[in-house]
């Protein structure tokens, strides 16, 4: 998944649930039924899993463009200062 | 949301927490629910009515119990533990109560019934207060949730009295 993906992952995971809480808990009350709440609320809490946790296309529509390795040869890694970091981390 | 596992974790407690919630609200449209409970307990027959050797006054009696108990169902309800108390005064206590009889109730459709039985369990007196005794027959309910808040009450019905002598 692409970062969009992710941020729209979490999105409809969010109402989704929130969607069958009420659902559920309406169902169960107006028929009286408890039973029938935590049914509802299962199947929803399962369909939300297929729809936000695997890898679906529609998720990286958006996607990271990596650098060419063409490109990355041209410009050289920078060197970690080694003296400078002692000094910090004794305190 | 970076992984798989990450995402599936987030789904499953929030999907939780949003559970105990729901339970929450189930407990307290509980209070939305008026009961309108009624009972009459008659006392068939005093089966016998003597001093146990060690000295306490017993007494056996046969009730004829009839409740309509089914306003006190809501949908959140699991059960309804009933129980048919003796309270009575004496010189040492200002208040006794034995336990006569209990049942319990798991449906609404079993909550309206008469049931003729003599008392469950023992009724026994600390000491020989018991002849001529004037005591209260209370019908005492807790109802069990599913989830959350158990309600108990009583009705309490008296003029009931014991015989002046030994049968």
């Amino acid at each position: 998944m692409d970062w969009q993906g992710q941020k729209l992952a979490e999105q409809i995971m969010q109402v989704m649930l929130l969607v069958f809480a009420v659902v559920s808990f309406g169902a169960g009350y107006v028929l009286g039924s408890f039973q029938m709440m935590m049914l509802v609320y299962a199947g929803g809490v399962t369909l939300t899993t297929l729809i936000t946790i695997p890898n679906w296309p529609f998720f990286n529509r958006h996607p990271l463009k990596w650098l060419d390795l063409s490109e990355a040869e041209k410009h050289p890694k920078p060197q970690v200062a080694v003296s400078s970091k002692k000094k910090s981390t004794k305190k | 949301m970076h992984s798989f596992g990450y995402r599936l974790n987030g789904l499953l407690t929030f999907a939780v927490t949003i559970l105990a919630l729901m339970c929450v609200i189930a407990s307290l449209s509980d209070n939305l629910n008026i009961p309108s409970p009624s009972a009459e307990i008659q006392i068939m027959n005093i089966n016998w009515f003597q001093k146990q050797p060690k000295g306490s006054d017993e007494v056996s009696l046969r009730m004829n119990i009839s409740a309509d108990l089914q306003s006190l169902f809501t949908w959140n309800t699991k059960q309804v533990f009933i129980f048919v108390a003796a309270e009575y005064e004496t010189r040492k206590n200002s208040l006794n109560q034995v336990s006569l009889w209990d049942a319990i109730i798991p449906a609404k459709e079993r909550a309206k019934f008469w049931i003729r039985s003599s008392n469950k369990y023992r009724f026994v007196d600390h000491g020989k207060n018991l002849r001529g005794k004037e005591f209260n027959l209370t019908l005492h309910w807790h109802v069990m949730p599913k989830t959350g808040k158990m309600f108990a009450d009583k009705i309490v019905m008296s003029g009931y009295s014991l015989p002046e002598e030994y049968i």
